[in-house]
């Protein structure tokens, strides 16, 4: 009995200790409902509702100031299909212009969770988006007869040229992981997706702002909150002022149509990009409104790629440009003087051979640049990787040093996403690809003439023609000048200098201008412009030679450095140097002279995709 | 004979517990209020729309007032004869229902029968508990008169929860485990509960705070060394009563505390871990020696406490980091708000801590609640039923539903407690321990405390099967009940 009697106690534990957890879920009770204010603003988010105000997103100017990008208004049909009553679904057609099975067809889109995973009956949802301006106006009329109805502005892009799309980008309805990633984003938002759209983002976009409307229990709207003195206005986004000449880059385009490859144009004095030409090219237009998922996969389907902007992520083998590089690092290294001579007897042959064409042995290294000797350069090579008491390891590392600080191997850093490196090799490259076997100059004798293993973009073989034009600094090539109220990054204003003598680059450059006046690159003489310039025909393992160019002019105050560089075009004289000496006459003078009129009506004509293998469906 | 049962009928309904049945129909009319709130709908405006859920909770409770005077109507005494056979029925069942159920959301656990689904998990319980009453009422039986009766009784606990668990509706096996709170009143060392009571500090408290580091060690791990050298004191004084061993250990502790304090304090580095366990090591040692001239047993209990507890601190990170599956992890970790997680397993937790938050002291009043009716809360009107009253009816209301349930519980303990048999007791207590297990789980998710166990609140949330199966259990025990004062033979 006094066992049971004990048992018996044991109730005041069990008694005890839901009291104690009721006391415990009383206590988060209190500080969930009357203790946390977080609760409590939600208790107030629920009684507003906080609209958001969409910025007017900047707009995008060229270098001479006309307007390349805008806004237009768009209209979306929105509904609350809770507020929606019975409606004369015939006059909704007849408004919009559409048939009624059209209508259903979008109702079922909008209902249907696959499609539309956020539907609900209580919030806005879109029934059909981007109404013309005259089913806006019909519609607007109409309204008071479709309750549950209303009509929401948005802003779509607009662009006054065809051209320039790799630059410009588009924009584009955020995705999940651009929401998780950047707090500002609410799903349905908008952001810019490749081009400036994309690298100046933040610039363009503006802020939101917000208004503040009371809503009842059913989620009804019943005006603004205090008349609004709480709402927050939004900030316009700040407009872009390009570096981009938009008549020359359509110019350039149209020089490039029915081709395969890019046209870098760049102002050496500051680093602007005056023309980024990727060829094949699209209408950026195309990326706008209804269509653009459509527009979209087609691009991407494309086999010719031209989502895939050549003059920044194409890394092509520099062929001949490469050849000033090499000059430069031979005269600052003291391998060569400017009277150095080398043999050539229709090439290069010490054990192994590398082929030229025919011009006067011995040669220096003027003329060599000028005829594009490529005896000379190797010899240059081997000389400085096989120096006596030195290690073709080590002095390939100085090598590959010279060509990083001149904007090779590395991404230059243009404000475009996407940029590709290129590629130099170092000496840990070769030491590993020959399995530790020793290499000397005579097993990568073609990395001296621009072939084997070294790759470089347009725009990179561009920035050293900009060096070359500046007589040796270069600043990071960029496609936006200014930007409305603020300034750009201050690496676009920084100056890059190669640990090289101005000197050589004046000697350089006296070789490429003897390569207008008698060499590779006579097509490239203007009339009463001093063009400097060098060709570059490049071996790849795709088909026909591609053919490349690069130059500048005025020869003493260089306003405009270009590279040309134009898939299995053949020669570099036949191709680059016409297009690359056209660009410059244009951007110069303005216009073509008569003479040249020729010239040009060959270029626009051509075509050179025939030749690269990829088909059209 | 008629004449007899009449009086019979006559004086059940006078000495049934009214309290009780007050209590029940003030909680199920809130309960039917509640869900009518939850599935509000804009347009429709009908209380007793039968194609709505509040009008089919119309239709349920009616139902189970029917059941219930049914119940009271019956002898009390064919409860006890038909004990075990109700078990037995019970239980195929359950077996039925694994192979007979479709798959509903990955669990078999719906009979479903026409446009009447029935989940026999929810009338599992009174049958249990009428089968562990009659193991109870046995003659002569005593909990802890022979190992064999432990395993009796658990036999019957653990028979449905493994059927259930084969149905894949673990919440509902869960539940049975609570019916260990009534072996405990029965006679099961308290040590046991003490002990899961430690473990589940220990482990919420280890796990929670692992930063910052203190002495090298983590904060939740340094409290829990603090803890049970706290324990392992208090059990030498309240459990040994051995005053001067509990002092000297006392004093070890406390002195030892304050060196290592000042140690630290003057820059020399100590490791918390070695610290902890020598001074524990030390007391231990101590108390083995000083120990064996008398009360060996409690001793080697209170050591061996410490013991356990402090390789079960060591087990705890390893079985949290290395053996439990991630989203395990996550939910644990969910449910101790060391990580959000609201698109995943936070999300139902999180939306109804909005809305029960958002109702203030005084709430938004009757279907004015915004969260709930604009469908942010999932389950809002089975599980996450008490989100509804949270938001609507405030601090106020949900304060209100929870003294109420403590209310009927207390009574219920009340009830268990004046039967003249283990019969009424054992199976009242079963009562008392399953409604505290739902309450508990139920509104620790909501509030976001416990983890999230998807089992109904009684009462309120929407459902026929959990509202008859309580039902059932509560009005058997009121017919037991009012049968006490017949009891005379």
């Amino acid at each position: 009995m006094s066992k049971d009697y004990k048992l018996a106690k044991r109730r005041y534990v069990i008694a005890g200790f839901i009291c104690v957890i009721v006391a415990i879920y009383i206590f988060r009770l209190f500080s969930l409902q009357v203790g946390d204010t977080k609760y409590k603003e939600n208790a107030e988010s629920n009684a507003f509702l906080r609209r958001v105000i969409y910025p007017a997103r900047g707009l995008v100017f060229d270098r001479e100031g006309r307007l390349v990008v805008f806004n237009q208004p768009a209209y979306d049909v929105m509904l609350i299909p809770k507020d929606v009553g019975n409606f004369d679904t015939l006059a909704l057609c007849k408004v919009l212009s559409i048939t009624k099975e059209q209508l259903l067809e979008k109702w079922a889109e909008m209902k249907n969770p696959r499609k539309n995973p956020g539907y609900s009956a209580y919030t806005p949802q879109k029934l059909i988006s981007h109404l013309s301006a005259e089913d806006y106006g019909r519609l607007q009329e109409k309204l008071y007869l479709f309750p549950g109805f209303f009509i929401q502005t948005r802003t779509v892009r607009q662009y006054n040229y065809v051209a320039g799309a790799n630059i410009l980008g588009n924009i584009r309805e955020v995705s999940a992981t651009d929401v998780e990633r950047d707090r500002y984003y609410r799903s349905g938002d908008y952001t810019g997706d490749l081009g400036v759209e994309k690298s100046y983002e933040t610039h363009l976009r503006g802020v939101k702002g917000v208004e503040i409307l009371m809503k009842d229990a059913y989620g009804r709207i019943k005006g603004k909150y205090e008349n609004g003195v709480h709402d927050v206005a939004p900030i316009s986004g700040r407009n872009l002022t390009l570096s981009i000449d938009m008549e020359l880059q359509e110019y350039g385009e149209r020089l490039m149509a029915n081709k395969i490859g890019a046209i870098v144009a760049i102002e050496p004095a500051t680093g602007e990009i005056l023309a980024l030409v990727t060829a094949p090219n699209y209408d950026p237009a195309l990326l706008v409104g209804k269509e653009r998922g459509k527009n979209y996969a087609a691009l991407v389907n494309d086999p010719q790629k031209p989502l895939y902007d050549r003059a920044l992520q194409g890394a092509y083998p520099p062929g001949s440009t490469f050849k000033p590089t090499q000059g430069l690092i031979f005269l600052q290294q003291g391998v060569i003087t400017t009277s150095t001579q080398y043999p050539c007897y229709h090439g290069y042959i010490n054990k192994i051979r590398v082929g030229c064409h025919g011009h006067g042995s011995p040669i220096a290294l003027k003329p060599a640049l000028a005829t594009s000797c490529n005896a000379y350069f190797c010899w240059g090579f081997k000389n400085m990787i096989d120096k006596r008491g030195t290690k073709a390891f080590d002095q390939f590392e100085i090598w590959k040093n010279y060509l990083v600080q001149m904007g090779y191997g590395y991404k230059l850093g243009v404000d475009l996403p996407f940029e590709s490196r290129g590629f130099i090799p170092n000496s840990e490259f070769y030491s590993k690809s020959f399995r530790g076997a020793n290499w000397s100059a005579n097993s990568i004798i073609s990395v001296a003439i621009g072939q084997g293993e070294v790759l470089a973009t347009p725009l990179q073989i561009a920035n050293l023609c900009a060096t070359i034009a500046n007589r040796g600094h270069y600043f990071t090539p960029h496609v936006v000048k200014s930007i409305a109220d603020t300034v750009i990054d201050a690496k676009y204003k920084e100056k890059h200098t190669p640990d090289i003598k101005r000197e050589y680059y004046e000697n350089i450059a006296e070789g490429m201008r003897m390569a207008v006046l008698g060499g590779t690159c006579r097509t490239a003489a203007l009339p009463g412009i001093e063009v400097c310039g060098k060709t570059g025909t490049a071996q790849n393992p795709h088909g026909k030679d591609h053919s490349a160019f690069m130059g500048f002019a005025p020869y003493h105050d260089p306003k405009i450095a270009i590279a040309v560089y134009v898939e299995n075009a053949g020669f570099g004289a036949t191709f680059g140097v016409p297009i690359g000496s056209l660009m410059m006459e244009k951007y110069l003078t303005g216009d073509i002279s008569p003479a040249r009129k020729g010239i040009e009506e060959r270029m626009l004509n051509s075509n050179t995709i025939i030749y690269s293998g990829v088909k059209k469906h | 004979m008629e004449s007899r049962s009449t009086d019979a009928n006559v004086s059940v309904f006078r000495s049934l517990d009214w309290v009780t049945i007050f209590l029940y129909l003030l909680l199920v009319s809130a309960g039917a209020v509640s869900i009518y709130a939850a599935s509000y709908d804009f347009d429709n405006a009908s209380m007793f729309d039968f194609s709505e859920f509040s009008g089919k909770q119309f239709l349920w409770i009616g139902l189970s007032l029917i059941i219930g005077c049914i119940i009271l109507l019956l002898d009390y005494r064919i409860y006890e004869a038909y004990a075990y056979p109700i078990y037995a029925i019970v239980i195929l069942i359950l077996i039925a229902t694994i192979f007979l159920a479709p798959d509903i959301k990955g669990s078999r656990s719906w009979l479903v029968f026409g446009p009447v689904s029935l989940q026999p998990a929810e009338f599992g319980k009174f049958a249990t508990a009428l089968a562990l009453a009659k193991l109870f009422d046995s003659y002569n039986f005593s909990l802890n008169a022979k190992i064999s009766n432990y395993f009796r009784a658990l036999i019957i606990i653990f028979l449905p929860i493994c059927l259930i668990l084969l149905q894949r509706e673990t919440g509902s096996a869960l539940v049975y485990i609570s019916l260990i709170f009534v072996l405990y009143r029965e006679g099961m060392s308290g040590l046991v509960l003490f002990s899961v009571l430690c473990a589940i500090v220990y482990f919420v408290v280890a796990v929670k705070f692992v930063e910052p580091l203190i002495l090298g060690v983590p904060a939740g791990e340094f409290s829990v060394f603090i803890i049970i050298m706290f324990i392992y004191s208090a059990m030498l004084v309240f459990y040994c009563r051995d005053f001067i061993i509990s002092r000297n250990v006392i004093i070890g502790f406390v002195g030892s505390g304050v060196i290592v304090t000042v140690l630290h304090f003057c820059g020399v580095d100590v490791n918390g871990t070695v610290y902890f366990l020598s001074i524990l090591g030390l007391a231990i040692a101590y108390t083995l020696l000083a120990m064996f001239h008398h009360k060996i047993q409690k001793f080697l209990i209170t050591v061996s406490f410490a013991l356990i507890s402090v390789s079960f601190l060591f087990s705890v990170n390893y079985v949290f980091g290395n053996v439990l599956e991630p989203h395990q992890q996550l939910r644990i970790k969910v449910a101790l708000g060391i990580e959000e997680d609201l698109r995943g397993a936070g999300y139902n937790v999180n939306q109804s801590k909005i809305a029960i938050g958002s109702g203030g002291v005084a709430g938004k009043g009757f279907l004015n609640g915004t969260q709930t009716k604009l469908k942010y809360v999932p389950e809002q009107h089975t599980d996450f039923i008490f989100c509804t009253i949270g938001e609507e009816e405030g601090f106020i209301g949900s304060t209100a539903v929870l003294v109420l349930f403590l209310a009927l519980i207390l009574r219920l303990i009340h009830l268990a407690e004046r039967q003249r048999t283990p019969f009424g007791r054992v199976y009242g207590y079963c009562v008392v321990a399953c409604l505290i297990f739902h309450l508990c789980i139920n509104v620790g998710m909501v509030i976001g405390l416990c983890p999230v166990i998807g089992i109904p609140l009684p009462f309120f949330s929407y459902g026929g099967s959990a509202l008859w199966g309580f039902t059932i259990f509560l009005f058997i025990l009121l017919r037991i009940d009012a049968s006490r004062k017949e009891r005379r033979d």
